[in-house]
């Protein structure tokens, strides 16, 4: 029933997987922070732009976004992110749309965890007078982090699904591995149960150890 | 006050869907005392030339050469009920029993001849590729080498480039061919390759007429078959509908009809059970 495994690479096509992701989430870390950092600040420009970046990018499909990336930016626009060949260039490409789309739901997350932090904590630092990056990032974020955890490992999670949509775009990953096996060995349901268990593969244990993490760091008041 | 208005609310939202499946009902019996039997039969509802869904109902080669069929099986043309059949879900589709036969791109290969019986084939197509009308540096299969090349995800044409006909090319793929099209237009792509039937098909399309042109390299042979469930005595009876098909010249009418405006050179009918590999 699963002979036809042998002709497939199956475990590179998770590691294109993997590597989506953990880009991905790197990068939205990064951008998600600094946009929960603008919703917060004191400088009402930047607390707009963050509002509507969050508000606008979490409510167009993440299909959109990433043939957007492709179709729009690339084939239009010509950008191609430094790299050589629609292979490449769709991948920074897929890793780009993921990192625009999943930092919206990063900033929620980290907003939400320094809504966790006593107002008292910001005024004292305020009080004793820290700047606003120094009262961010010495006091407030290193608590909201740790209160964020949980919320995270979802996002997470949900990120490593949604790297499936970047088969929109021919990035050699598991999903468009596994419709190029529908394609030749119409065995739908062993294909399918296969690339479902690959991805619970992935997605378990991180939601476990990140669980775990979360329970480990969490600030208890 | 307030218990009384959302009572009354959802009453009313009972109320319409109650009057709502009342409705799905009543069609259900109005299909069943119009015609009697209805066949329903699979096509592909995106693929111009082919099969494909427009306002006025469904056109396509595929649709012509089913509709043909029905008619030798005994059902009039308002007694074919369309379904939509995509790659994916055509086995299943045919192994639950939802659609008799389907006619939808289906080219015969050893894994599918496994799952499900073809009739046929009724159409020999080649993989082939799409170029602007202004090109002249690709002339043969060969040119395509370190060419930008679309296709759809996944699909057979798309991964025979590099294990069947060991080309390099630079390849991307989308969901549908529309969006290939775009970027051939404007030259992010250099080529757009697949069945030359359904490029064809494309290339027909009145709003790219002359912009487009076949290659007609006729690089792999896909055998287009009518899928019916496995042992189904369908089988034999549709083939003898394709070979009336053929010899009373209804197929060639059919293939001019649906290709001909993209100057496609047709393969002569194919005989059943001749599966050129």
């Amino acid at each position: 029933m699963f002979d036809f495994l042998g002709h497939y690479d199956v475990l590179g096509a998770f590691w294109t997987t993997v590597q989506l992701t953990l880009l991905s989430a790197v990068g939205s870390l990064v951008w998600g922070t600094l946009l929960a950092a603008m919703r917060v600040g004191p400088v009402p420009l930047m607390r707009g732009f963050a509002t509507a970046y969050v508000n606008i990018v979490r409510n167009i499909p993440l299909t959109v976004i990433i043939l957007f990336s492709s179709l729009g930016l690339n084939q239009t626009l010509g950008i191609s992110l430094g790299a050589k060949g629609f292979d490449a260039i769709n991948f920074r490409l897929a890793v780009l749309g993921l990192i625009v789309y999943t930092s919206a739901f990063v900033c929620e997350a980290i907003r939400a965890g320094i809504n966790t932090v006593p107002v008292g904590q910001a005024e004292a630092a305020r009080a004793i007078g820290l700047s606003f990056s120094q009262v961010l990032g010495l006091v407030v974020l290193p608590q909201a982090f740790r209160a964020t955890v949980g919320p995270l490992t979802n996002v997470l999670i949900a990120l490593t699904k949604n790297t499936t949509v970047a088969a929109a775009i021919n990035v050699a990953e598991a999903a468009l591995l596994m419709k190029k096996m529908i394609e030749n060995e119409a065995q739908l349901m062993s294909i399918s149960a296969v690339i479902a268990f690959g991805f619970v593969c992935l997605t378990l244990p991180t939601g476990l150890i990140l669980g775990w993490v979360g329970k480990k760091v969490a600030v208890k008041r | 006050m307030q218990l009384r208005k959302v009572t009354a609310a959802s009453a009313a939202v009972l109320a319409l869907s109650l009057a709502a499946t009342a409705c799905g009902g009543d069609k259900k019996d109005d299909n069943g005392s119009s015609g009697g039997k209805k066949i329903a039969i699979g096509i592909k509802f995106d693929q111009p030339g082919l099969g494909q869904k427009t306002p006025q109902g469904y056109a396509g080669f595929d649709v012509d050469v089913a509709t043909y069929v029905a008619k030798k099986l005994g059902y009039g043309p308002d007694q074919i009920e369309w379904k939509e059949s995509k790659s994916a879900d055509r086995e299943t589709m045919l192994q639950r029993g939802d659609v008799q036969f389907i006619a939808a791109t289906y080219s015969i290969t050893p894994e599918r001849e496994q799952k499900v019986d073809f009739a046929g084939p009724y159409l020999l197509a080649h993989q082939d590729v799409l170029l602007r009308a202004d090109e002249t540096a690709i002339k043969a299969p060969k040119d395509l080498n370190g060419k930008k090349l679309c296709s759809v995800s996944g699909s057979t044409s798309a991964q025979n480039l590099k294990a069947k006909l060991n080309l390099k090319t630079d390849l991307v793929t989308y969901p549908t061919y529309s969006a290939c099209l775009s970027g051939l237009q404007s030259g992010a792509i250099d080529a757009l390759t697949t069945d030359d039937s359904i490029l064809a098909g494309y290339a027909a399309q009145a709003q790219f007429k002359g912009k487009f042109k076949l290659g007609n390299f006729k690089m792999t042979n896909e055998n287009y078959g009518i899928g019916v469930k496995k042992g189904s005595d369908l089988k034999a009876k549709i083939n003898t509908a394709l070979e009336s098909m053929v010899s009373d010249g209804s197929w060639a009418a059919a293939v001019k009809k649906n290709f001909g405006p993209a100057d496609y050179k047709n393969e002569p009918a194919p005989k059943i059970g001749d599966v050129k590999s």
